[in-house]
């Protein structure tokens, strides 16, 4: 049977669940304050900023990112969930790589944090594949057309994050003004790095 | 399924909005929603992250589409809990004082898609996406049903969600990274110098014709 009544809107239809597990006593009190300030100390895109900055100053950090992102990401203490398997995609002048999740919105939570809500928006999530050059122009990306783009779509288990070109100019840079540089936007590959 | 979910290569969305210095939550019940899904899978284990993206998947389409992204979390995760008892539709609309919307039903364990073999794969091999479909949950984008592609890397084996969705004892397989040029997926209409690389179970795949 459809129900009749008024749709509650989705806060008081996430009080009434909170409350319903409350009674149940199925989470203990404190539990799901602790794991709102976990999401957001854990999941956040300033660790990968950070692994970018690393690989473009120490080339053995950088192989060993290209090589087994998992392990290289939790040698600068970002793993956790939705960081199992991460795979690391390494940008060149020949191919520029941008990630997706069509079907839901996975994403790298320990390098990428949760993500932005145009990642999650059904416009990017259906566009990207099929006209990937247009949607980063539209985005403020211009790919020149002898770059190739390589969309890469997160469909099972394995975690993706770009590493982007290093821009020219910052050779003399310190690794913390590199990393102050990374944006979230560059790692998924909808934009790349300037200098300053 | 061939859910709403399934949006690759969907035309007629438009433009990407996007937000500068967008916050992780928008608004409290985001965030207490976010940290209620993962006390169910982590803690209380009352579902798989399978089960999960299924159980949002089995929303209508036009809620899916109206809904953002931590409603439909908000939707699952309430779907799953009364569908396992532990809680009951009528106590979340008492509680929310209005109607409370679910997702639609299960289909059958008996209806979900094949799985045993594994690591059949390697770099280099060139792979052709079966063309099955299964009222079930599934891994597999519409828009790479029967297409081929180049196995480009192979991921470590990871549990078999078309069964895992369902609470059936999923084996696990490996999954390939496979580059789909744009033509192969999108035609003549296709741009040029594209490539998609998606991630695929070794079930859902067969050696290329």
């Amino acid at each position: 049977m459809k129900s009749h009544k008024q749709n509650a809107s989705p806060a008081a239809r996430a009080a009434a669940l909170e409350h319903a597990l409350e009674e149940g006593g199925l989470i203990a009190e404190g539990v799901l304050d602790s794991l709102e300030t976990a999401a957001e100390d854990h999941f956040d895109w300033h660790h990968g900023a950070r692994v970018v900055a690393r690989a473009w100053v120490d080339p053995d950090y950088r192989a060993r990112l290209l090589a087994d992102g998992t392990a290289a990401c939790a040698e600068l203490g970002f793993a956790g969930p939705q960081g199992e398997y991460i795979v690391v995609l390494e940008a060149t002048a020949e191919c520029h790589h941008v990630i997706v999740c069509t079907q839901c919105s996975c994403t790298a939570w320990p390098v990428l944090g949760l993500p932005p809500d145009w990642y999650k928006s059904p416009a990017y999530r259906a566009r990207v594949v099929r006209e990937p050059r247009r949607v980063l122009s539209e985005m403020g990306l211009r790919v020149p057309a002898e770059v190739a783009i390589r969309v890469t779509d997160t469909t099972a288990e394995t975690r993706f994050m770009v590493l982007p070109l290093r821009p020219e100019g910052t050779d003399d840079w310190s690794e913390d003004q590199l990393a102050a540089i990374v944006t979230r936007e560059a790692m998924i590959g909808i934009a790349v790095v300037v200098a300053g | 399924m061939d859910g709403i979910h399934d949006m690759g290569g969907m035309e007629g969305f438009g433009a990407i909005e996007m937000e500068p210095d967008e916050p992780t939550f928008h608004e409290p019940w985001q965030a207490r929603v976010f940290a209620m899904n993962s006390a169910c899978i982590g803690i209380l284990k009352a579902y798989n992250a399978d089960e999960y993206r299924h159980a949002v998947e089995r929303m209508s389409p036009t809620h899916y589409l109206s809904a953002h992204y931590y409603e439909r979390m908000l939707t699952g995760i309430a779907t799953l809990l009364v569908e396992g008892g532990t809680l009951t539709h009528e106590q979340l609309e008492a509680y929310a004082s209005g109607a409370f919307r679910l997702s639609g039903p299960l289909a059958s364990p008996q209806q979900v898609g094949r799985s045993g073999v594994d690591g059949r794969f390697a770099i280099g091999d060139t792979v052709r996406v079966l063309d099955w479909q299964t009222p079930g949950h599934t891994r597999v984008p519409r828009y790479v049903r029967g297409k081929e592609g180049i196995v480009r890397h192979v991921a470590p084996a990871f549990p078999y969600p078309d069964h895992s969705a369902h609470g059936l004892l999923g084996r696990s397989e490996s999954t390939y990274h496979v580059e789909f040029t744009a033509r192969e997926l999108w035609g003549e209409q296709a741009e040029e110098g594209a490539t998609v690389v998606v991630d695929l179970w070794d079930s859902y795949l067969a050696e290329a014709r």
